[in-house]
């Protein structure tokens, strides 16, 4: 039999993962916070579909105006390089961390957190310039009123987590910084908290196809 | 898939440079289908395409997904089927509202 068989694994009486715990248990709140978003992209869609007012053109809505000259969607657009960088920062940290340069792989994750607090500062940008338009979660110049509920519930549940990721990876990093994990040379917990990490930017790739380009 | 890393550090650096680049590029395509207007079919078709791509990169090289072992994978893609058979049934129920609401409150 196969040593990597789902049936080896899964048959006897021991760990069926053989992956640090912390990380089995990181998939597993992964697991479940995708049933979180899924189930808000699915109400997101339900009520779309559903209203019989136009929905607002995300490309007119999220557009700015520089030097002149109209954008559709650029702010969104540099948000997401942003959120990708973030995620090619935290991959490369893990990388450092398993070979144990702890400086280089700190300095990796305060950069994963800084690309992140500036998404969340760009959030707080679009968010703002919204709700001077008149946007409402019940109501909105722009044509169906379910475009607010949508927009704030999925936006601000997503910035949340990325708040979430900024504290969560700025801790890490401090402690690796500091050599809490030299002793036993233990760097899961790099991986761990880049696997919330990339998550994020997950979860940001479903809502811009999904929110924003649909 | 192999069940331990060949490289006793993860994948190489150049890989996630490499998967770096390619997120960017897919994502400019994304941002190239609202920017040229493309309409209907064609414009669902590129929009879901791209954003599968995007997710089965970032899950399979970033989150390491292609080097774990099976049980693993198979209990963190397994579950998330379900969420499709939620939209499947949410799609023919916003749509019979769609109906509803056309007949009744225009």
């Amino acid at each position: 039999m196969r040593e990597s068989s789902i049936v080896a694994d899964w048959s006897a009486d021991k760990a069926a993962f053989r992956v640090p715990w912390g990380k089995a248990m990181m998939w597993i709140f992964l697991l479940s916070d995708t049933f979180i978003f899924g189930s808000f992209l699915t109400g997101y869609m339900t009520v779309r579909i559903s209203t019989t007012a136009a929905w607002p053109n995300p490309s007119d809505v999220f557009s700015l105006v520089i030097n002149g000259t109209k954008l559709p969607l650029i702010l969104i657009a540099i948000m997401t390089f942003i959120l990708i960088s973030s995620s090619g920062t935290m991959a490369m940290a893990v990388n450092y961390a398993y070979r144990r340069e702890r400086k280089t792989a700190a300095r990796l994750m305060l950069a994963t957190a800084a690309f992140g607090a500036m998404f969340v500062s760009m959030q707080a940008f679009e968010w703002s310039k919204l709700i001077a338009e008149g946007v409402r979660p019940w109501s909105n110049p722009m044509g169906a009123a379910q475009f607010g509920s949508c927009f704030f519930m999925i936006t601000g549940f997503h910035g949340l987590h990325v708040t979430a990721g900024v504290i969560y990876l700025s801790v890490i990093a401090r402690r690796v910084l500091r050599g809490d994990y030299e002793a036993r040379g233990n760097y899961d917990i790099v991986e761990i908290a880049g696997l919330y990490w990339h998550f994020v930017d997950l979860v940001w790739v479903f809502i811009f196809a999904l929110f924003y380009l649909w | 898939m192999e069940p331990v890393l060949e490289h006793p550090h993860g994948p190489p650096i150049g890989l996630y440079l490499k998967v770096w680049g390619l997120l960017f590029v897919l994502s400019t395509l994304s941002y190239l289908v609202d920017f040229f207007h493309l309409q209907g079919q064609l414009r669902w078709t590129l929009i879901l395409a791209l954003m599968i791509a995007k997710a089965g990169l970032i899950v399979a090289i970033f989150m390491h997904l292609r080097w774990e072992r099976r049980a693993l994978i198979a209990v963190i893609l397994i579950p998330p089927l379900a969420l499709m058979v939620l939209v499947a049934m949410m799609f023919v129920e916003a749509d019979y509202t769609f109906l509803t609401r056309m007949a009744f409150f225009r």
